[in-house]
């Protein structure tokens, strides 16, 4: 068994220590807000948070993250950096397809948790990892610096 | 919940009415699922059956159903837009939900029959049906409460969700009325509104789908979970045609999870109690492949092929004066080849489909774009009939055509797996990245050779178009409509009604038969290279006759003022003419296009900055866009940023090569899409219009390749004559 602090909630899950953190939270645990869209951390369609930091699931054995707080999607908006970054994505309306969108936001929300003004150098950084086939990019920035403009 | 569907208009009148845009056409797996029941529904009295677009609840939801799959496009949002309109209900109250696959209800107005989303027609399809659903609705609310109230339906007043009379004060809100509502008849004419009383058609309603794409809750096929049902992920054969020959599954059965192994035509499935079992209950299988009838060529043979075909002509696609006489006679002749490689749709949620097979019926889950298509064949593979065949249509994450499959590949691969397994089981087939690069169904590679003729006066009086390409449609549902004496329709759209007037012009096409990889619209489809060769072409015309590239479109679009339109406002907007500042090193060029697809116009100025090393940054992107009215002005926009994007990534980095028939790319690594860095600052300018709304799904994909193309060539007199480009030939 594994035992892992998600979400603030400790769950026991029967799977393999090699098993990908992206596949016990969708498969074990059915919270499929975080996406399967390469397998090999370069789209970050399964971003999560690791202790606050921006981590690809599909790449992270469950072994690697037992011991440490493990973020998702489904509870960003607990605290206030994620609920502004979710309301710009939505005043902005970010999204077209929305599935690369969770990780999206949860690598805008770990950029704004340390940088609170960033500037487009800043943002192309730390969303490079983070793919988007509708290429809502233009969007992403705006609510990123949004999102920034309503934290300031 | 207490519910009542209004029902709104018959199927009959619906395509009485759009009689003019009702092309005939036949699926063949319909009929042979169900002989007799495509294509004679219209005329037959007895499938005077009610369509339902509208439900409002007691509880004054408002819900729209949508025919349409949401992919991105927005096509929830606009859908919804012109009903509540009509409806005159409040934003607020209305929500959407994807519609049941039924194509008597459901028919894509301008497929005939069938019902699917595809060739941006979700809103020019779907705008007089769901006007008229949403004023019937209106008018039925407006009868329940002037009977309620005993006063003249005339002297009721409609607005935000709320039903008043002036003259009593009463007021009711939808849900309080709609239990009488539905005792009403359903109107069999309805108002319509004038343009000017529109009060969300042309603002900004926004996406309905925002909140639930923002909080992890959007449901996509991948996040499907059924009691009992096993997840398949599969081997699939290094090349297209191969075939299984032996397999040994036991080191794949030793697995834990691993469930069981089976064949299927498509390859060796692994399934597995999940997705992580069953990938690496796949990755252990050992399998022999029979490669006797697989396509073995790489891409380069086939280039070569095609090059050599281009050398004979081909089936006339457009022909006008004499080409030949004014060639030999001509001044000045200008020629130029272009090459267009594979392309992978790359959605970002890979293929995948949940089929779970019951006694008599079947249900499938599915980011379902072909419905009539899919379900017939669905069918026949289960012996059911069509009916018996339920889709849930979800959230696709990204399609760009490739959901829209002519040969229902993933679905029916799935539905092979639950065969296999007689049913025990509901299946999700997972493809994963590399499945999903691999599996085929491409744009197809082209070969395009082009030559223009000057007379002596300098004026282009002569266009020469030869195009060399497979064809997408052949051997498809829609062959009897889109093919027509041997000329694919979507090989040489955007070449064969090339918009200049030039008075000698011909378009010949090859369409090579023999090379085995399966290919597929890809979004914008035709117009994803013809735009590129006629406009960056063009461009090298205007260089030889010594004309700015605006002032020569302009001369040749006397005959097409939408062009035209949207040509002048893009060049006004992005201060065409004027000088652009580089810093030392770089060199800086602006360039435009101009393309009609999908019955919209869309002209591009690109800014763009060419470094010493021969990299290049897009800067600006300064759009035009004409596709009648605009629904939602706001998704107008996103879509146009989205289609720049989109096809930046191909320009720059969009290539599937094969050798040895094996496909060379498999994740993002060697199929690299577009990152945030590389996004250029885009302006999206909308044209007015009061017209009937077309496409914008597509539209902003086609103009921008060429644009960029030629503010390169303005930067560097270099135009590049391959996709993607080669910075190579750049280097100062």
């Amino acid at each position: 068994m594994i035992k892992l602090t998600i979400n603030g909630k400790v769950h026991q899950l029967d799977v393999a220590p090699d098993t990908p953190l992206l596949w016990a939270l969708r498969d074990s645990l059915q919270m499929t807000g975080t996406k399967y869209g390469c397998g090999q951390g370069l789209c970050g369609a399964c971003t999560v948070h690791v202790d606050g930091k921006p981590v690809r699931a599909c790449s992270t054995p469950v072994s690697a993250v037992v011991g440490h707080k493990i973020r998702t999607i489904e509870t960003v908006d607990a605290e206030r950096v994620g609920k502004v970054v979710q309301e710009a994505w939505r005043k902005l309306d970010v999204v077209q397809c929305g599935y690369c969108q969770s990780g999206q936001i949860m690598s805008a929300v770990a950029l704004l948790s340390q940088n609170r003004k960033p500037s487009d150098a800043d943002i192309d950084t730390a969303m490079a990892g983070n793919l988007c086939r509708c290429a809502t990019y233009v969007r992403i920035r705006a609510a990123i610096h949004e999102a920034a403009k309503a934290l300031a | 919940m207490s519910e009542i569907i209004i029902e709104n208009l018959s199927r009959r009148r619906f395509l009485q009415g759009s009689a003019g845009l009702t092309l005939g056409f036949c699926l063949p797996v319909m009929a042979a699922g169900a002989a007799g029941k495509s294509g004679v529904v219209a005329a037959s009295p007895a499938s005077f059956e009610p369509n339902a677009f509208l439900r409002i609840g007691a509880d004054n939801s408002v819900t729209v159903m949508s025919k349409h799959l949401e992919m991105g496009q927005g096509t929830y949002t606009g859908l919804a837009t012109i009903l509540a309109d009509e409806l005159d209900a409040d934003w607020a109250q209305v929500r959407v939900e994807g519609a049941a696959a039924d194509a008597k209800r459901y028919n894509n107005t301008f497929w005939g029959p069938a019902q699917g989303t595809g060739g941006s027609t979700a809103m020019a399809n779907s705008w007089d049906q769901m006007r008229k659903a949403g004023a019937s609705g209106r008018a039925m609310l407006v009868s329940a409460a002037a009977k309620r109230w005993q006063v003249g339906a005339a002297e009721i007043v409609v607005r935000d969700g709320v039903v008043s009379h002036a003259g009593s004060g009463r007021k009711a809100s939808f849900g309080e009325l709609a239990l009488d509502a539905a005792n009403e008849a359903v109107p069999t004419e309805v108002k319509l509104k004038d343009p000017k009383e529109f009060r969300l058609i042309g603002k900004q309603a926004k996406r309905k789908d925002s909140a639930a794409k923002t909080n992890g809750t959007a449901q996509f096929t991948q996040d499907v979970f059924l009691p009992g049902m096993l997840v398949a992920v599969v081997a699939h054969p290094p090349q297209f045609g191969a075939t299984v020959q032996s397999f040994d599954a036991s080191k794949a059965k030793a697995i834990k999870g691993v469930v069981d192994v089976v064949q299927i035509p498509q390859g060796v499935a692994v399934l597995a109690s999940d997705t992580w079992s069953a990938k690496k209950g796949r990755d252990a299988l050992s399998v022999t492949w029979d490669d006797s009838k697989a396509f073995k060529l790489g891409s380069d043979e086939i280039l070569v092929k095609y090059k050599e075909m281009a050398k004979k002509p081909g089936l006339v696609a457009a022909n006008k004066g004499d080409t030949a006489k004014t060639f030999a006679g001509a001044a000045k002749v200008v020629s130029a080849s272009f090459d267009f490689p594979y392309l992978a749709h790359a959605a970002m949620e890979p293929m995948n489909c949940v089929v779970h097979l019951k006694a008599d019926s079947c249900e499938v889950w599915n980011g379902e774009q072909f419905q009539t298509v899919d379900q017939g064949r669905v069918a026949a593979l289960f012996g059911l009939k069509p009916e018996q065949v339920k889709l849930n249509m979800l959230y696709a994450g990204g399609s760009f055509g490739r959901r829209a499959c002519t040969q229902s590949d993933y679905v029916l691969e799935a539905a092979h797996i639950v065969k296999a397994i007689n049913g025990r089981a509901p299946v999700k087939l997972v493809w994963l990245r590399e499945d999903d690069m691999r599996g085929g169904y491409y744009r197809p590679l082209f070969h395009h050779a082009l030559e223009a003729a000057l007379d002596g006066s300098g004026q282009l009086v002569g266009w020469h178009h030869r195009l060399v390409g497979q064809s997408i449609i052949a051997g498809s549902p829609f062959e009897a409509m889109l093919v027509k004496d041997g000329i694919d329709h979507v090989s040489v759209e955007g070449a064969s009604n090339l918009p200049y007037a030039i008075p000698n012009l011909l378009v010949d096409l090859h369409t090579p038969t023999d090379i085995g990889v399966p290919v597929l619209w890809w979004r914008s489809v035709g117009s994803s290279h013809t735009a590129y060769s006629t406009e960056v072409f063009l461009d090298q015309v205007a260089a030889a006759m010594g004309k700015d590239p605006v002032a020569l479109r302009l001369e040749l679009l006397t005959e097409h003022p939408k062009h035209a339109g949207v040509l002048k406002l893009a060049a006004d907007k992005a201060n065409w003419g004027t000088p652009l500042k580089a810093a030392a090193g770089e060199r800086r060029g602006r360039g435009v296009a101009v393309h009609e697809s999908f019955k919209s116009f869309v002209a591009q100025v690109a800014e763009v900055t060419v470094k010493k090393d021969g990299s290049i940054k897009v800067d600006r992107v300064v759009c035009a866009v004409d596709c009648g009215t605009a629904i939602n002005p706001d998704n107008i926009r996103s879509q146009v940023e989205g289609a720049v994007g989109f096809a930046l990534s191909a320009a720059l980095h969009g290539e599937i090569t094969l050798k040895g028939g094996r496909v060379e790319q498999g994740n993002f690594d060697t199929y690299p899409p577009l990152r945030i860095a590389e996004m250029p600052k885009i302006e999206v300018h909308i044209v007015p219009s009061t017209g009937a709304p077309t496409g914008i799904g597509e539209p902003g994909v086609p103009p921008l390749a060429p644009a960029v193309a030629n503010a390169i060539a303005a930067a560097t007199g270099k135009f590049l004559h391959r996709m993607p480009f080669n910075t190579a030939e750049l280097v100062a």
